[in-house]
C-alpha cells in the first residue's frame, strides 16, 4: 500500500482499508498521532471512529486485541452476482439481514470490472470487498469461470467465493470446490444458510 | 366482515394455498424477510416475479413459433423461470418447468408446447391467488389489525 513519508509525517490514502490502517499503527509508534489528524478528516466517518477504538486501545504500541479485528469485519462488504432480477433481490435482503453491506452485479462480467479486474474499471473505482457470491449459470462467463478468474488474481485470490446453484449436481460441486470456493450452496437460498456463511466468513477472517 | 372474521379468512386462504401446492416453504421464508424495516418486502419481490415471468412466457411463445426453433434459447428461458418461481416457493409453476426443460432437451415441439400452455395455466393462477391474498392483507391492515398474527 503506498504511502509517503515526509521527515516525521505519513501521508496515507484515504482509501486505505481498515485493516491496512491496522498494520501502519502497530508499525508506526504512536507520536505520530499528530500527522494521523490532519488525514482523518478525509476518512469516512465510520473509519475515523475506528481509528479512535484502535488508538484507545493502544494499537499504535504493536498490539491489536482480537475483538478489534472482529469489529473492523463488522459490516462485511459482499459482491453478490446472479443474472436473476428475483434471485438478486432475495440475496441481497438475506445478507442485508445479516448485517452485511451489499453490491450485487448482474453478470460475471460486471462483477469483474467491480473487483477491478474488468477491461472497463475506471481509476480510483475499485471497492474492497470481502466475500464473493456467484450463481453457477450465467450467460456469458458462468460462476465457474469467475471463480477461476479470481483465484488467478494476486489481488483477489483470498477473498472468499461462494457458488450458488439449482442444480445439485455432484461433478459441479467438487469441480468449484477443488478450484477454490469456499462453500457451495443449494438454490434457492434461505435466512440459516446466509446465517451459516457468515459464521463461516467471521471465522476466515479471525 | 369485522376484523376477527378477516384474520380468520386470511389464515385460511394461505393455509389452502400450501395444501394445494400453489405455495411452499419458501414462500415463509419470504415473508419471515419482511420487518418494519422492510414492510413491503413480499409484494415487491412477487411483483418483480409477475414482472419478469410475463416478459418470460412472451419470450417463450415467440420462439416457439419459429421456423427453426432455438432449443437452447428456449432452454435458457424456461431456467429463469424455474429459477424465479423456485425462489418465490410458486411451487406448481416450479414443476412444470422441469417438465418443460427435459422436452427441450429432446427437442420436442410438441412437448414444450403443451408446457407453454400449462405453465401459463399454472402461472396465472398462483397470480390471481397472491393478489387475493395480497387483497385480504391489506384489508386486515385497513381494519386496524397488524402482522403477524
Amino acid at each position: 500500500m503506498a504511502h509517503s513519508v515526509l521527515s516525521d509525517w505519513i501521508y496515507l490514502p484515504a482509501q486505505t482499508p481498515p485493516s491496512l490502517l491496522l498494520n501502519y499503527f502497530s508499525f508506526f509508534p504512536l507520536k505520530s498521532n499528530q500527522i494521523f489528524l490532519i488525514s482523518f478528516l478525509t476518512f469516512s466517518p465510520s473509519k475515523q471512529s475506528l481509528l479512535y477504538k484502535m488508538l484507545s486501545c493502544g494499537a499504535g504500541s504493536g498490539g491489536c486485541s482480537k475483538d478489534m479485528a472482529v469489529e473492523l469485519g463488522d459490516e462485511p462488504h459482499v459482491l453478490a452476482v446472479d443474472d436473476n432480477l428475483i434471485d438478486r433481490k432475495l440475496v441481497e435482503r438475506l445478507l442485508k439481514n445479516s448485517s452485511c453491506k451489499v453490491t450485487t452485479a448482474e453478470n460475471a462480467l460486471r462483477a469483474l470490472d467491480y473487483l477491478g479486474l474488468g477491461n472497463d474499471t475506471l481509476e480510483g473505482t475499485v471497492s474492497e470487498v470481502n466475500m464473493i457470491i456467484t450463481d453457477y449459470c450465467m450467460p456469458g462467463m458462468t460462476g465457474y469461470e469467475l471463480l477461476k478468474k479470481i483465484k488467478e488474481s494476486s489481488v483477489l485470490k483470498e477473498v472468499p467465493v461462494v457458488i450458488m446453484s439449482s442444480e445439485n449436481i455432484p461433478t459441479r460441486i467438487s469441480q468449484c470446490l477443488e478450484e477454490g470456493a469456499k462453500m457451495f450452496m443449494l438454490k434457492p437460498l434461505k435466512q440459516s444458510d446466509v446465517k451459516q456463511l457468515k459464521w463461516h466468513l467471521m471465522k476466515c477472517r479471525n | 366482515m369485522d376484523l376477527v372474521q378477516l384474520q380468520r379468512q386470511f389464515v385460511d386462504y394461505k393455509t389452502s394455498l400450501y395444501h394445494e401446492g400453489f405455495l411452499d416453504e419458501q414462500f415463509t421464508q419470504l415473508q419471515e424477510l419482511q420487518d418494519e424495516n422492510n414492510p413491503d418486502f413480499v409484494v415487491e419481490v412477487v411483483s418483480l416475479f409477475f414482472e419478469d415471468s410475463e416478459r418470460l412466457l412472451n419470450e417463450l411463445a415467440r420462439a416457439l413459433e419459429q421456423q427453426n426453433i432455438d432449443y437452447k434459447r428456449i432452454d435458457a428461458h424456461v431456467h429463469q423461470l424455474k429459477g424465479s418461481s423456485s425462489s418465490i416457493g410458486a411451487q406448481r409453476v416450479q414443476k412444470v418447468c422441469i417438465a418443460f426443460r427435459n422436452y427441450c432437451e429432446e427437442q420436442n415441439v410438441e412437448g414444450c408446447l403443451k408446457c407453454l400452455q400449462q405453465v401459463r395455466h399454472e402461472y396465472s393462477l398462483v397470480k390471481t391467488k397472491l393478489e387475493s391474498l395480497f387483497q385480504l392483507e391489506q384489508q386486515i391492515l385497513t381494519a386496524g389489525g397488524s402482522f403477524p398474527m
